[in-house]
């Protein structure tokens, strides 16, 4: 596997030799961007950043995470979170999210889906805000005094809720594959785009590399995020574990029923890091 | 009020799914959204029986959806008036249909937390028939007021508002949502529960007829698609409960 330096040829995405070395971007402190859990998590990368020791994320789940978000919670890598919802889905409740919030061990931003997908697409445009109906009268609303409402511009009498642009540090995503210029193949996932494009950098793992060029066939650019917008990619064979990877492997229901069990308790779940996440230090 | 006994065919699973195929009635364009199996069951069987209509969009379903521009298309779509009828929840649901998925006592220092509003504090406003939907009905979920609003039941007439509430259906019984009045009203009990017990178990106060129906079982022709085609649909989204509800094996590949 040939390397590229990003120092060395400037305009391309690195290729990375390892998971760790292609998450050097993501810093503590940053504004980190990840997916929600039908597009595509880096699961792989999620424990190597726990593994690093990653402190004080501002974490924005878009718009929503599971096991991702409650892992790094757990782990004590988040000091923000913002979303519209973290949950284990069938799985139930996602139990160190749930105690976080309650104890206060993190500073929630609560959002809602289509506010995260404006915000992002603020971004993506370079626009200062964007604007969006609902939302006047929720409490969702009152606690974001980063969020106005203003009177319709273009109308009478009609307010209307504005969300700023939001702007992250890295987007990290885990994705079917990508080719040796760092184009990465999302599919009909295009919320990875708007996340890409929002973000300063974009991390990427994938379960394999593409041959050639994303970018020369039609059918596949039509839904590839170009290289020009990625920082580095990692291959990470079921990068995506227990999730599943739609279209590729289905999520490990056993193994997320023994989270959900274990990570109900503080020494659960630091046994559950000891064994699925610190314990693959040496392997 | 004596009540009718449960028919012991039927799971009270495919009996909710059954009031809510008739809650959506004719639409052209039917999303679900995140942890709600019986209105993916509801809504995939509507389709089934309806020969391909209403479309379905299932979140979270790479098969049950006609999405290609990621995340934000059903909003978008939604906002544009394209989604008719849409499903929400709440830890807590009030008479005047305010809806918390957030948490239970101050919001800063909260006695319980939920997973989140998810698209609540959007799609409420512009989906024109919204089906609230809660499996346990007990004072702690039905309550007078709402800790925190998720999104409104009603706004204000100067706010943009083209969609809403229109029912709640619970494991007990079936309210429809009056939006002139603020108010819900029984519309019909299920098999096996009475209306005095619907009152013991309601934290709101909500109208009643003198004469309240029975929830009526579901057809034949009904069951048979949800057992069927819907079930092995199902199975792809919500594999645990195709398999507990309509004994679905779970595939291992997606």
């Amino acid at each position: 596997m040939t390397t590229r330096r990003k120092d060395e040829t400037q305009a391309m995405a690195l290729l990375a030799r390892t998971v760790d070395e292609a998450l050097v971007a993501i810093a503590d402190g940053c504004v980190l961007l990840v997916a929600r859990e039908s597009s595509g998590v880096a699961m792989e990368a999620t424990r190597a950043l726990i593994r690093r020791g990653v402190k004080r994320l501002h974490l924005v789940a878009c718009p929503t995470s599971s096991l991702q978000a409650d892992l790094l919670i757990g782990a004590g890598c988040v000091d923000t979170l913002e979303t519209s919802a973290v949950s284990l889905g069938e799985f139930g409740a996602a139990p160190q999210f749930t105690a976080a919030t309650i104890a206060g061990t993190i500073r929630m931003l609560d959002a809602t889906c289509p506010a995260l997908h404006a915000a992002l697409q603020a971004a993506e445009k370079g626009v200062p805000f964007m604007p969006l109906r609902g939302l006047i009268g929720s409490d969702v609303l009152a606690e974001r005094p980063d969020w106005r409402v203003i009177d319709n511009p273009f109308g009478e009498g009609d307010p209307v809720v504005l969300v700023p642009a939001l702007k992250g540090d890295v987007a990290l995503f885990h994705a079917p594959m990508a080719d040796r210029a760092g184009n990465v193949w999302i599919g009909t996932n295009r919320e990875l785009a708007t996340m890409g494009h929002a973000a300063q950098k974009t991390v990427v793992t994938v379960e394999t590399l593409y041959d050639g060029s994303l970018l020369d066939d039609p059918q596949l650019a039509a839904g590839t995020l170009a290289g020009f917008y990625v920082e580095a990619v990692a291959v990470a064979p079921r990068g995506a574990w227990p999730l599943g990877l739609p279209g590729h492997y289905a999520a490990d229901a056993d193994h997320l029923a023994e989270y959900a069990r274990l990570a109900a308790t503080a020494e659960g779940f630091a046994h559950y890091l000891e064994r699925h996440v610190h314990a693959q230090r040496a392997a | 009020m004596p009540s009718a006994p449960p028919d012991q065919n039927v799971r009270s699973e495919e009996l909710l799914a059954d009031v809510i195929i008739r809650l959506i009635g004719d639409a052209r364009h039917v999303a679900v959204g995140n942890a709600s199996p019986i209105p993916a069951t509801a809504a995939l069987t509507a389709r089934a029986l309806g020969n391909g209509r209403p479309y379905v969009s299932l979140l979270g379903s790479a098969k049950h959806t006609f999405f290609t521009d990621g995340g934000r298309e059903l909003f978008d779509c939604a906002g544009q008036g394209r989604v008719d009828v849409f499903f929400l929840s709440g830890g807590q649901i009030d008479g005047q249909a305010n809806i918390n998925l957030v948490s239970v006592g101050d919001y800063r220092h909260p006695k319980a937390r939920f997973p989140g509003s998810f698209g609540s504090s959007y799609l409420y406003y512009v989906v024109p028939r919204v089906i609230l939907f809660r499996t346990e009905h007990s004072r702690r979920t039905l309550v007078e007021r709402v800790d925190f609003i998720s999104a409104p039941g009603t706004s204000a007439g100067h706010v943009f508002r083209t969609g809403g509430p229109v029912a709640l259906v619970t494991n007990r019984c079936l309210f429809a949502f009056d939006r002139g009045r603020k108010r819900f009203a029984l519309a019909s009990v299920h098999p096996g529960h009475t209306v005095e017990e619907v009152l013991e178990h309601t934290g709101f106060d909500f109208d009643w007829p003198r004469e309240v129906p029975i929830t009526p079982a579901p057809s034949a022709q009904t069951l048979q698609a949800m057992r069927g085609v819907a079930a092995r649909e199902l199975s792809e989204v919500y594999p645990q409960f195709a398999a507990a509800v309509f004994g679905i094996e779970q595939r291992r590949t997606a």
